[in-house]
Formats: C-alpha cells, structure tokens, sequence
C-alpha cells in the first residue's frame, strides 16, 4: 500500500510542477506549486517525518505561497495573462533544463545508496531541539546561528526599507 | 491507534471478513466518514447555537418556527443550499473559484482528526500534534485569497486582503500563546498534554498568572482568526457587501460558512485541550468512566464556544488599522514577555 501510496504522491508532485512551469496564468501557477509542495510534505508524512513535514506545510504551503498569493493580488489582474515566450526561447529552455534532469538522474542511478536496516522510529521535537543547540560533534549551533543573524538582517532590511529614506 | 469496546469489536470484525489490505481501507473510508457526519452536524448544531444565543442575547425569539422549538431550522437552510442553482460570473477565473471553498473546510477537517475526544476517540495521535495543528491551519486562508482574488469583484477583493493580514497577522500570537502553554507539559503530542493535566491538575492552573495571560491573547487571536466579530471586518457587510464570498452562492457559500464555524469549533477545542484539561473530568471525579470523557469534552468546548459568541454582541467591530496596532504593538510583545516570565516561573518551580 505503501508503494502505491508513494506513485500517486510522487505522480501529484510531477504532475503539478509540469502545470506550474506552463501556465499561462500566474496565480493559477501559484497554486499549482503549492499542490507539488504539499505533495512532498506528503511524502514526509509517510516516512514519518512529521515535523519536517509540518514544516514543509507552515513554512512552504503556509507562508511562502500566501506571500506569492500577496504580490499577486496587488499586481495582476483576474484576466491577466502572462507573455508567451517565443519559440526560440522555449527550445532553448527545454534543453537546458532537460541537461539538468539528466545530470540529475544519472547521479541518482549510478550513487551507490546505503541501505539501513535500522527500524522506523519517528523524531522526537525535544531531540531536534537539543541537537539544534548542541555545539557536539552532530550538533548545529552554528548553522542555527548564522541563519538567525541572517533573519535579523532581513528584518532591519525590512524596517530600513519600508520606513524609507527621510527617517535615515 | 486505540479505539472504544464497541468500535474494536467492528475493527476485528472488518479483519476477519476480508484480506489485511482492505480491511484496512475500509476502515479508514468508515473513520473518515464518521468524522464528515460529525463535521456536518457540528457545523449546522453550531450555526442554530448562534442564532439562539443571539436571539437571547438581543431578547427576541430567535428561529422557532421548523421543528420543535426551531432545532430543524439550520437543516432546512442546508437543504435550501443544497438545492439552490450555483450561480457565478463569467468573467470569474472559474478554476480557482471553484477551488477555493475546499482549502478551508480541508483544512479544518484535517485539523479535526487530531484532536483527542476522548482517551480512546483520536484519529491521528501524531507526536507534534500543536504544530501540525498551526501549519495545517495555516492553509485556510488560501481558499479566502483565492475566493476574494478569483471571484473578480473589487470588494471581494478588499474583504480577501483584509482577511489575509489579519489571518497572517494573528496566527502568530495564537502560535506563541500555545508555546507558552508547551513550556509546561514538555510535549507537542495531545494525548501526552491530557496525560500531564491529569497529575498535575487543569494547565492553567499549574501556569496560574502566565497561562491565564496566554489564555486571553489565544482567545483574542482565536477570535481574529475565525474572522469573527469583533474581528469581522472581512465581511463588514456595510462597506464591502459580504466580503470575500460575495459571489459565491449555494453549496460553495455554505462550504466557507460551514468552514468558519468548525473553524470555532476547533479554536474551542484546542483551549480545551491546552488550558481546561480536555477530556478529564474537573478535579477526576468522573476519571473512571470513560463514556463520559467525550461528555466533558464536549461541554467544555460548548462553554468556550458560548464565551466566543458572546463576544460577537458584546464588542463593536474594530477598524483595520486598530486590529494591526492590537496585535503587532500590543499582544506579541506581552506575548514574548509572557513566555520568558514562563520559563522562568517553571525554572524556578513556582508551578502550582
């Protein structure tokens, strides 16, 4: 059941990713995308990721794509539609991305995968707590860190930005 | 999964008439559609609830007339939706309208599942349970963006935004004010925030001044989020008509209506749940009998929801920017006091 459950997901992901890159439409772009994300939150859930899929759902489905929904809406019309790239161009791109998925592919096929035979378990939030502030080794404090610093930065960017220059 | 004397002797039924594969899908499909007739019933019950309390409220009579006392009214109204043509416009962007109803009542329904009625009724007892409530939660809006977006009305529009920031906006602090609450059990799961508030008595007692504080900001935010008065401001039917489903008509109406008071039924819940002990009976007089866990339960969240709507005739509705300024330069920041003063009150063990 497992299996089955793993095509039809994976089938959701290709499917939309494909609609979202050649709508015409922006917002129904947007949403295409968002239905490829949450399938791979999906996928999370089924190997018992939950918080990774929860975060996969709050951060990717919750925040990000309701941003995108933002701009949108501000921007575009309902009866807007986008500018059809020309021929030229679509050849162009479709080789290009079709040398990426090859270079892709051929790197899955040939990795040699470890198989683990260790049992299922699901991860605990206190255990990705302590292993986000451990400075052990295994431990993440400093990429956690760092990407704190980098919100901050974000954050008074933000500020700067939308107070405009009179206050400086 | 653990389930009630009665409903296990249907699972090993199921088990025994057909192969381990199907017996398993059939009794999802059943548990699902168990959970659906919940939600339908819920759903109209709560919408004849808020008729009548407004009715009392207001000192008239309310609906009466279908029925003993007015109990059918709701049903005949879902009957009426039901039957009703669907109408729209025509130059709508017709996929993404006809989408949009379904992201929030999914999205509630989905939320439904994990919550704990009784020590044996829980579809999904997943271990991080309050986070995946907040992130599936977060999905809801979509569908009143899209609505708003799609339905190509100015004030659908306008009633789409507002519901948009405001949503956004206040899923913050109900987000904080539960991890206040997390702080004391150690746990995201239900079952093990109900299993701590059995020793430990009702959680805001243990958190007494910090967890009272954040009990108040969760219902203000909670009452932002389910867009209820005096947060209705998306649907302020005197400047925007009625806000982001004003094109909508029939069963796609009724699916947002329906979605905004299950939407309560949940923010209910989840107070229930983290604050008031869930399923535990006050003090553990009832504790040994577990047919009336759901009981408790479920009076509980009645008394929250009563709370909720009577909120809606006693507070006029706030302009916008009044609500942007009462949650970022009011609430999140005593938020985030609250939580510091938390973690300090557990450290020291000044817990009750």
């Amino acid at each position: 059941m497992e299996r089955i459950f793993f095509y039809l997901f994976a089938s959701i992901i290709i499917v939309f990713a494909l609609a979202s890159v050649m709508s015409h439409k922006i917002l129904r772009a947007v949403i295409y995308l968002l239905f490829s994300l949450l399938g791979i939150a999906a996928l999370y859930f089924m190997m018992d990721y939950t918080f990774l899929g929860a975060i996969q759902m709050a951060v990717y489905a919750g925040g990000i794509i309701i941003l995108f929904i933002f701009s949108v809406l501000l921007v575009h019309h309902v009866e807007g539609e986008l500018e059809q790239p020309t021929m030229m161009r679509r050849l162009l791109m479709g080789s290009a991305s079709l040398l990426g998925f090859g270079v892709v592919i051929s790197i899955i096929l040939n990795h040699n995968f470890v198989t683990v035979n260790a049992s299922a378990k699901s991860t605990e939030v206190s255990e990705i707590g302590k292993g986000l502030l451990s400075y052990e080794s295994g431990g993440f404090i400093l990429p956690f860190e760092v990407i704190s610093i980098l919100l901050l930065a974000a954050m008074i960017g933000a500020i700067i930005i939308s107070k405009g220059r009179k206050n400086v | 999964m653990r389930l009630p004397l009665f409903l296990t002797t249907i699972h090993d039924w199921l088990y025994s008439m057909m192969p381990e594969i199907w017996a398993k899908i059939v009794e999802m499909v059943l548990i699902a559609v168990g959970y659906l007739a919940f939600f339908a019933v819920a759903g109209l019950f709560l919408v004849l609830l808020e008729r009548w309390i407004a009715a009392w409220i207001q000192l008239r009579r309310g609906p009466n007339r279908v029925g003993p006392g007015g109990v059918f009214q709701t049903i005949a109204d879902a009957l009426k939706l039901v039957s009703k043509e669907l109408t729209g416009t025509i130059k709508a962007d017709m996929f993404l309208y006809n989408l949009a109803p379904y992201f929030p009542i999914v999205s509630a329904l989905i939320v439904l599942s994990v919550l704990a009625f009784s020590s044996t009724i829980q579809a999904y007892d997943v271990n991080i349970g309050i986070f995946f409530i907040i992130s599936v939660s977060s999905i809801g809006v979509i569908g009143i963006l899209l609505g708003g977006w799609a339905s190509n009305n100015k004030y659908s529009l306008i009633g789409a935004m507002r519901s948009g920031v405001q949503v956004v906006s206040y899923e913050l602090s109900v987000g904080l004010s539960l991890l206040t609450m997390v702080l004391l059990t150690g746990s995201l799961q239900l079952s093990q925030i109900i299993e701590v508030q059995r020793t430990g008595g009702w959680l805001i007692l243990q958190g007494h001044i910090p967890a009272i504080i954040a009990f108040m900001i969760y219902m203000i935010a909670g009452t932002a989020e389910t867009n209820r008065t005096p947060f209705d401001l998306v649907e302020a039917e005197s400047e925007l008509g009625a806000g982001y489903h004003t094109e909508y008509s029939g069963m796609k109406f009724a699916y947002y209506f329906l979605a905004e008071f299950i939407n309560m039924f949940l923010v209910a819940a989840i107070a229930v749940t983290i604050f008031f002990g869930g399923w535990l009976s006050p003090f553990g007089i009832t504790d040994h009998i577990i047919w009336l866990q759901p009981v408790w339960f479920l009076a509980k969240v009645g008394g929250i929801i009563l709370l909720m709507m009577w909120f809606r005739w006693t507070f006029p509705r706030l302009r916008i920017d009044q609500i942007l300024t009462l949650e970022w330069k009011y609430l999140l920041p005593i938020n985030l006091v609250n939580i510091v003063i938390m973690a300090i009150i557990i450290l020291l063990g000044w817990t009750l």
